[in-house]
Order: C-alpha cells, then sequence, then structure tokens
C-alpha cells in the first residue's frame, strides 16, 4: 500500500482544475462586476467554468496509470474513469443549458457552485473509501441545495431547496449511520476490506440493518419510489440548470457511488435474486425499489400538465430501469448500467436545456406552453424530438439501446423465472405505456398550432444551441454505435 | 442485388433533403420525394432483373454492429424480400403522386413520408432480428406525426391509438426476443441463432413466447381483435399516409409474423394455427360485415383492409408453403390495392366533393362528375372482390387452397368472406359513384366545384392499375421468386411442425 502525494495529486488534477476554475469565475468576477451587465457577468463566467470543466475532462481522460491512489483512499479503475468523464461532459452541457436560461442575481457564484458540486461528483465516482465516499457525497449535496435555491425572488425555488434540503438532510444522516454500522461490524473502511470481512460472514441482523439504511439513502439519490417525493418539486421550482444539473450529473455520479458500494463493497451481501424464494440480500430491496420507481413513475406520469413535473416522473421510471441495471451487473458487468446513465444524463439535460430556452422566452410551465414549437423554432424543436424520443426509448436513439441492454442483461439472470426477469418484462411493458406521455410533449410542440401570445420566434443563444446540438449529436451517435461505450468496459 | 441496401440509405437522405428543401419550397421538397422514391423503386427493380431465386437469403451486407451482445448489422433479400421491396417502392412513388397536394409545412411532410419508407426497406432487408426490430420501430413514430399534423376527421385521437397500438405491439416482440435470447443464451440476435436457442427452451415456454411473437406482430397486421387501430388510424390519416398504412405498414406486421415468429419457434404454429386461424377468419368475416354498413366511405375500406389482410394471416396459419405463397401475393396485391382505393376515396373524392358520407355521394352522379375516378374506383374495386384478371384473384386463391390443404372447414367459412367483400365492394361502387340526382342545375352546379383530376393522380392511378392487372393476369412473375424462399431450412422446419 503506497500513500504517494504525486499519485494523489495526479489523480486529483481534474478536481484541482475545478476548483482553481471556480476560484477564477469568482475572482473575476468580483473585479470586473461594476463594469460589466449582468449579461456580460454570466457569459464570462460561463466561459470560464466551461474552459475548466474542458480542461478537467482532458485531465480525467489522460489520468495516468489506472489503480488505487494514496491507500486505497481513491480508486482510478474502469467505472471511475468512464463515469467522471461523462459527469463532467454532462456538466459542460449544463454549463451550455445555463447560458440560454433565464438570467439570475450573481451569475458567477451559480457558475462557481455547479463546479464545487462537480468536485463533489467526481470524487463520487472515484470514493473508494465509506468516509471520503460520505463527504464527496455531502459537497455535492449541499452545493445542489444552494443550487436549487439560488432564485431567490421566486417561491417555487426557495420550496424546492426546502424540500430537497429536509430530504436530503434526513438521507444523508440515515447514510451516515449505515455506514457507522457498516464500520462497526467490520472495523474496516475501505471497500475491498469491507468486502473481504462480510464475506465471511452472513447476514446478521445488524448488517441487514446497515443495508436497509444505505439503500434508503440510494433511494433518495437515485429519486426512487419510494423515496422520490422531493424530485418532482424539486425539479419544477429549481431553477432550470440545476434541475438539469439534479436530473443528470448528480444521478450518474450518485448510481457511481452506490453501485462501488454495493457490488465491490458488499457485493457478498448480495443475495440471489435468480428465482423466487432464494435467500435475500440487498438485490431483493433493490429489485423491490426498482418496481416500484418503474410503476409509479411511469403511470404517475401520465396525468402530469406541467413539464417539468412529468419529467420528474419519467426521471423516477429511468431510476427504476436503472436500478435493474445495478442488479444486472452480475451477468453483463458496467456496460449496460454506465450506458444507461450516460445517455439518459444526455437526453435529460438536453430536455431540460429546450425548457430553459422556452423560459426565457415567455415561459415553459405546462405542457402546452410547447405549443407551435417546431414553427417557433426548429432547432429547439428538432432537439427535444430527439432527447424525448430517447427517453421514450425509440431506436436507434440511444435511450433505445440502453433498456435493450438492460433488459437482456436483467433477463439472463434466471430468465423468465427470475424476480429479475420479471422487471424486465415489466419494464417493457411500462416502455408502451411510457410512450404515451412522451408523445403528448411531441405532439404539441410539433403538431398544435402555437399560442397567439406566444407565437415570435425564438433566438437561441449560441452557447445554449451548441450544448442541445451536442447533446443531440450525442444521443444518436451512442444510438448508432452503442459499442463505443461498451468497448470501455 | 447487392444495390438493395441503397433503398434504405437513399430514403434517409431523401428524408433530410426534403426536409431542407422544404425550408426554401414545397415544389422542391415534392421534387425531391418524387426523386427519392422512384430511385427506391428503380433500385428495387433492377435488382430484380438480376435475381436468380432460389432458397437462400443472398446476404447484402453483414458486418459486426454491437459485438459484445453478438449483433450484426446484417442485411439480406430472398425473394419475399424482393417482392415487398418492390411494392414498397411502387406504393412509396404512387404516394407521392397522390399527396401532390400538400401544401402546409411540405418539407416535414415528406421528410416523415421518406423516413417511414426508409424503416419499411429496412424491416424487409434485415436478417438479424435486432436490426430488424430498430428499423420495425423506426417505423413506427412517423406514422403518428404524418397523421396528427396532416390527417383529417379525429387525427390526434387516431394517430395516438395507432401509435400505441404499434407500440405495445413491439414491446411485445420485444419481450419475445429478449426472452429466447436470455433463457436459450443465444450468442447473438441472427435469425438463425435465436431459431437454435429457441429449441433449448421447455415446450410451454416456446408456446409462450410464440404467442407473444405472433401477437405482437399480428397486432400491425390488423388481426381480430386487435384491428380497431386501422379503422380509426387509416380514416384519420392523409391519403398518402393511408395509402402507406394499409399498403405496406401493415405488410410490416405480416412480414414479422412470416419471417420472424414462424421460423424461430416452428413447433408453436402447429399448436396456435387453428386460433390464428379462427381469428383470420373471423376478421375477414367480421369487418367485411362491418365495412357493409358503414356510412363514411373511408371507412369501408378502412375495414376493408382489414378482412383483406385476414387472408394474408389465414395464409400463414395454414402452415403449409401453398398458402404462405399465397399470404406473400396477398401481401403485394392488397398493398396495390388498398393504395389506390384511398387514393380515390381519400384524394380523389374527397379533396373535390369535401365530404366522404355515402347519403351525401349518394345524391352527386360522380359517374358523371368525375368518370376517370369512377372507371379507377369501379376497376380497383373489381380487383379487391377477388375478380379474376387482377392481382387480388391468384392471391386469395392460392390461400384458400394452401388452406384447404390445412383445414377445409377454415377454406370454406373463409370463401364466405370472399361475397361479403363482393357485397361490400359493390354497396360502395353503387352509393358512391352511381347515385342519383332529380336536378339537373344541381349537377353543373357540381361540376363547376369539382377541379379537374391532374396529372399526378392520373399517373400515380395508372401505376397501381398496371400493377395489379399485370400481377393478376402473369402471377407467377412474383410467384416465382416467393415459392423458392418457402423451402429454405427454417422454413421448411414451420411446415414440417418444428422438425428439423
Amino acid at each position: 500500500m503506497t500513500y504517494s502525494y504525486w499519485v494523489l495529486a495526479r489523480a486529483l488534477l481534474p478536481e484541482m482544475t475545478l476548483i482553481l476554475g471556480a476560484l477564477i469565475v469568482l475572482g473575476y468576477d468580483l473585479l470586473r462586476a461594476k463594469v460589466h451587465t449582468p449579461e456580460e457577468r454570466r457569459s464570462a463566467a460561463l466561459w470560464i467554468g466551461a474552459t475548466a470543466v474542458l480542461a478537467a475532462i482532458v485531465d480525467s481522460i489522460f489520468v495516468g496509470q489506472l489503480g488505487p491512489v494514496y491507500g486505497f483512499t481513491l480508486v482510478l479503475d474502469s467505472l471511475a474513469v468512464p463515469t467522471r468523464t461523462a459527469v463532467l461532459g454532462l456538466t459542460l452541457l449544463t454549463l451550455g443549458v445555463s447560458a440560454g436560461a433565464r438570467l439570475m442575481r450573481h451569475p458567477a457564484e451559480y457558475v462557481a457552485i455547479i463546479l464545487f458540486a462537480t468536485v463533489g461528483f467526481t470524487l463520487m465516482c472515484a470514493a473508494h473509501q465509506l468516509l471520503v465516499a460520505f463527504v464527496s457525497l455531502e459537497l455535492a449535496s449541499l452545493s445542489l441545495y444552494v443550487l436549487a435555491g439560488f432564485a431567490k425572488d421566486r417561491r417555487e425555488s426557495a420550496e424546492a431547496a426546502l424540500k430537497y434540503f429536509l430530504f436530503g438532510g434526513m438521507a444523508a444522516a440515515f447514510l451516515l449511520f449505515g455506514f457507522s454500522l457498516i464500520y462497526g461490524v467490520t472495523g474496516e473502511l475501505d471497500l475491498t476490506r469491507i468486502a473481504f470481512s462480510v464475506a465471511h460472514t452472513e447476514l446478521t441482523p445488524l448488517l441487514a440493518l446497515a443495508l436497509v439504511m444505505v439503500l434508503v439513502a440510494f433511494g433518495f439519490k437515485a429519486a426512487a419510489a419510494p423515496f422520490h417525493l422531493w424530485a418532482p418539486d424539486a425539479y419544477e421550482g429549481a431553477p432550470t440548470p440545476s434541475a438539469a444539473l439534479i436530473a443528470s450529473a448528480s444521478k450518474v455520479a450518485g448510481f457511481t457511488l452506490f453501485l462501488r458500494l454495493l457490488w465491490p463493497g458488499l457485493g457478498p451481501l448480495a443475495g440471489d435474486i435468480s428465482t423466487l424464494g432464494n435467500t435475500g440480500g440487498w438485490q431483493t430491496l433493490v429489485a423491490l425499489l426498482a418496481g416500484a420507481s418503474m410503476l409509479l413513475g411511469n403511470f404517475v406520469a401520465l396525468a402530469q400538465t406541467n413539464l417539468r413535473r412529468l419529467l420528474a416522473y419519467s426521471a423516477i421510471s429511468h431510476s427504476g430501469a436503472m436500478l435493474l441495471g445495478v442488479i444486472a451487473w452480475q451477468t453483463a458487468g458496467l456496460g449496460p448500467v454506465f450506458y444507461y446513465m450516460a445517455t439518459y444524463g444526455l437526453a435529460t439535460v438536453g430536455a431540460f436545456g429546450v425548457v430553459a430556452v422556452l423560459e426565457a422566452h415567455g415561459g415553459c410551465d405546462k405542457i402546452t406552453d410547447l405549443a407551435g414549437l417546431s414553427r417557433r423554432s426548429p432547432l429547439l424543436a428538432g432537439t427535444l424530438t430527439v432527447f424525448i424520443l430517447s427517453l421514450a426509448g425509440i431506436p436507434p436513439l440511444a435511450g433505445f439501446f440502453g433498456k435493450f441492454a438492460v433488459f437482456a442483461a436483467a433477463l439472463r439472470i434466471g430468465g423468465v423465472a427470475g424476480p429479475a426477469g420479471w422487471l424486465a418484462l415489466l419494464a417493457i411493458a411500462l416502455s408502451a405505456v411510457a410512450l404515451y406521455y412522451y408523445l403528448i410533449v411531441l405532439k404539441q410542440a410539433l403538431v398544435a398550432a402555437p399560442k397567439p401570445e406566444n407565437a415570435g420566434r425564438i433566438r437561441v443563444p449560441l452557447a445554449a444551441a451548441l450544448a442541445l446540438l451536442a447533446a443531440a449529436a450525442g444521443i444518436i451517435y451512442l444510438g448508432l454505435f452503442p459499442s463505443v461505450v461498451l468497448d470501455l468496459f | 442485388m447487392h444495390l438493395l441496401p441503397a433503398t434504405i440509405y437513399l430514403s434517409f437522405a431523401g428524408a433530410v433533403l426534403a426536409l431542407v428543401a422544404g425550408t426554401r419550397s414545397a415544389a422542391m421538397a415534392r421534387g425531391v420525394a418524387l426523386v427519392t422514391a422512384l430511385f427506391g423503386w428503380g433500385v428495387g427493380l433492377l435488382a430484380a432483373t438480376g435475381f436468380t431465386p432460389s432458397n437462400e437469403m443472398i446476404a447484402l451486407v453483414d458486418a459486426p454492429w454491437i459485438p459484445q451482445l453478438g449483433i450484426r448489422y446484417h442485411l439480406a433479400a430472398d425473394g419475399i424480400s424482393l417482392t415487398l421491396v418492390v411494392l414498397t417502392g411502387l406504393a412509396a412513388t404512387a404516394g407521392v403522386l397522390f399527396s401532390w397536394n400538400i401544401e402546409e409545412r411540405t418539407g416535414e411532410f415528406f421528410a416523415f413520408y421518406l423516413a417511414l419508407i426508409g424503416g419499411v426497406y429496412g424491416v424487409f432487408l434485415s436478417a438479424d432480428a435486432f436490426l430488424f426490430f430498430v428499423f420495425y420501430e423506426v417505423a413506427i413514430v412517423p406514422k403518428y406525426f404524418l397523421i396528427a399534423n396532416w390527417g383529417s376527421t379525429n387525427r390526434e385521437y387516431g394517430a395516438m391509438k395507432l401509435a400505441l397500438y404499434s407500440f405495445a405491439g413491439s414491446a411485445l416482440v420485444l419481450a419475445g426476443l429478449l426472452w429466447i435470447y436470455a433463457s436459450g443464451h443465444a450468442d447473438g440476435f441472427s435469425l438463425s441463432q435465436l431459431a437454435a436457442a429457441a429449441v433449448t427452451l421447455g415446450r410451454p415456454a416456446q408456446l409462450a413466447v410464440f404467442a407473444l411473437l405472433f401477437t405482437g406482430f399480428a397486432i400491425l397486421a390488423g388481426m381480430f381483435p386487435f384491428h380497431t387501430w386501422a379503422p380509426t388510424g387509416h380514416v384519420a390519416a392523409p391519403t398518402a399516409a393511408s395509402m402507406l398504412l394499409a399498403g405496406v405498414v401493415m405488410k410490416l406486421g405480416a412480414y414479422g409474423c412470416l419471417r420472424v415468429a414462424m421460423p424461430l419457434v416452428p413447433m408453436a404454429l402447429e399448436f396456435w394455427a387453428p386460433v390464428i386461424a379462427w381469428l383470420a377468419i373471423a376478421g375477414i368475416i367480421y369487418a367485411g360485415l362491418v365495412a357493409l354498413v358503414q356510412e363514411d366511405f373511408k371507412f369501408v375500406i378502412g375495414y376493408s383492409s382489414v378482412s383483406h389482410m385476414g387472408f394474408v394471416l389465414l395464409g400463414l396459419a395454414a402452415a403449409n408453403a401453398t398458402a404462405a405463397a399465397g399470404a406473400v401475393l396477398q401481401m403485394f396485391s392488397h398493398g396495390v390495392i388498398a393504395g389506390l382505393l384511398f387514393a380515390v376515396v381519400g384524394r380523389m373524392v374527397y379533396e373535390r366533393t369535401h365530404t366522404r358520407q355515402l347519403a351525401a355521394l349518394r345524391r352527386m352522379p360522380l359517374h358523371r362528375l368525375m368518370p376517370f375516378t369512377a372507371v379507377v374506383f369501379v376497376i380497383a374495386g373489381l380487383a379487391s372482390m377477388g375478380m379474376p384478371g387482377f392481382s387480388g384473384f391468384p392471391a386469395e386463391l392460392t390461400i384458400l387452397m394452401g388452406a384447404w390443404q390445412a383445414s377445409k372447414l377454415w377454406a370454406i367459412v373463409a370463401a364466405v368472406g370472399v361475397l361479403v367483400a363482393a357485397a361490400f365492394t359493390l354497396r360502395a361502387i353503387q352509393v358512391a359513384f352511381f347515385g342519383q340526382t332529380d336536378e339537373e342545375s344541381d349537377l353543373t352546379s357540381h361540376a363547376h366545384l369539382m377541379a379537374p383530376i391532374t396529372w399526378p393522380e392520373r399517373a400515380g392511378s395508372l401505376l397501381l392499375l398496371a400493377a395489379t392487372v399485370l400481377i393478376g393476369l402473369k402471377p407467377d412473375l412474383l410467384l416465382h421468386w416467393i415459392v423458392p424462399s418457402l423451402h429454405s431450412p427454417l422454413f421448411q422446419a414451420v411446415w414440417q411442425g418444428g422438425v428439423r
């Protein structure tokens, strides 16, 4: 075991870049705030922030030697490197989306906090020790609470932040309690040693309690039913770029953290889910969360009239499918679940990006506010079509292959006789239900005539347009060539 | 032959081009669409000239696509696919001609239209089940927008119903395919790999998988009692989309049954055949009777499509090469005739009279107001009834002959359906075209309102009429391609009840 500061610094290069970027953003704004208009301050902050994230992406791709860092505090492996890059990419798109959103006070602080949150995300992707995992999760969460409440002039934003914070704080308490129980039973903080330790014990009541605690926190982070209640309110009330970040990068990072915790750390306690009535483990609980999320998310989404709430319930149903992907790790490895998370993140950032631009041009609360989008802005309508169809799982877009790979892997666990297989069949059936509400959105955007009070053409800012086009291109490219991603694992 | 994949790429490229051209002028978009459709058809016909019928699929492209799951980009063709590719080209060309009058958002219309065509070509040429499924779904989404944007009566309802039925069907198909893949531990998604994997499943599982796959596809083929999307969708759709829906898209379902469901699980057909056959016969007769009492002219045609597709399904259920050859021939024949009927009703009549109510048409002597249209409809009606000399006759006769081998009762009851078809077609001809008016002044006032038949309408009608007469007089042009393909090893297993 080596504790080299040099290796640590090398591994943390993306994080250091991000922090440096955030400081430059703040410093530059401090110097120029008096001279510049808010619009200029925002674009300066965004360009600096985007440069920092781009540099961090380069750092995270060319990370050098893979392996443990500073003992086993962090680990750079085939899970950490792609997820770190994906999280950074999604943050970059979020920054692009912010360029098209409604202008807020203190734009530089907003960008800086996004960068701080991203530091939390990237650390979550690499954390290999309970304490580091918890601290990075909290760094990300605290930043996200601030981001959710950033629009101080809107009551909804404050409501979103408070709800998110209360639920998040509770979940963090559960997680910490779970961690302390795990530490108490095994005497270890390192995931590999924990795995070694629990491999030789059976599922004691204390460990079972710890598992439940951990999974409650996971359910919150993933917005899985029945821990989803914060999501619709937070997605609805938070400033749109914050919602985009919460729904995409934060979700990828959260799933990565728990994937690592559950399989490499608590893998021996996974139990067997290939047939009904086998030994229980955390997989049973995850399967329950997955089934509940898919059912609740899809059916409640049918009744939504608010676009952001619809996206929130769609996010809940997608969480269900991703949880299924977590279970499917055992047959297919990381490929399917990572592909699903990354492409889902792309589509979500994109969809929220379209919402953000629309909000800056007359509002986008109801789904009917999309009416006539194809005539108001072909760019927004076209990219929204790609995002929504990808979320609906229509080939050749990436959302389809994500579902396909996850379901195929889940069905390989015991076939149609086992609970995992049932969940896969349920998910396939529900995808036909989901098509209805996704088509309702597209019907407004592509079919309905514009409302007279909202009929002007929309000018999309360049950075936002680039972000939307990049996200759409990514979805199409990954959908046509999924093996690009699968080859990473 | 090896040019055939170009039909797919050309259509998608044409879709993008039409979208771009549409921002300049509607005429350019139309031109792009017509050229694309003609090219696709031309490529199909060119491939047909160099085609030697055999019982093997000719591989067109075969490259690894997603090696992690054993999925290949594998396009292949045999006589069946070739028949349907040629049909698609023909229907697409005629459809463009009959949508010459689309003025609103023309570029987008043809973009969706050509994307749909591209998906259809893809389905007919895919030899890998995953690829097949991808193209199958690609063809669903444009239908929704074609109907919801440019449709008529109750278009949003019709479009959504059609999309949900189609997607529910494809969800069943996906479940069936994944079931075989996962439980049979297949190495990939090629039809032969999946067929080999399916054998390892137990008998109940095989029966269940077959039910999933066949029902999923048959929904799109308009199988009773899952046919209800078809009439509402056809009626709501703009003319060209109805032509494609009835002419080509319903064939996707039947083709899926024939190409995927039956060869993958050959032993299950024997078990399910009576169920399928009776549902098919119920569809033939029930839809025919419903067509007999419709008051909306387009609904008559919509239900007649369901009735005719019942013959295709009956041909598949009979589980012998004769009936299956008839089924494929019927797919072609119905594709042409349904296109023609929808063109007459939706474009030539409705656009001029602005009504489809038979009660209203009864008061207009259309045979004098638009003689060309009347002649076209009478000929198309005769073809639809199964008159000798038109393509419907050899197709339905072959199916009935094949069905007779399987069960005499099926053939006899289904033959009643031919009578019903004659009844509803003759009624439609009589009421819609040979109505009476008491006052001569009415006639002249109507005559002023009716725009003359344009050249695209004439060209499209003649094209389709020529096809139905040609195949009616010389069905072995197509049977010569189709029959050898039905003796491939995969199909042999089907006809022999799963014995390989």
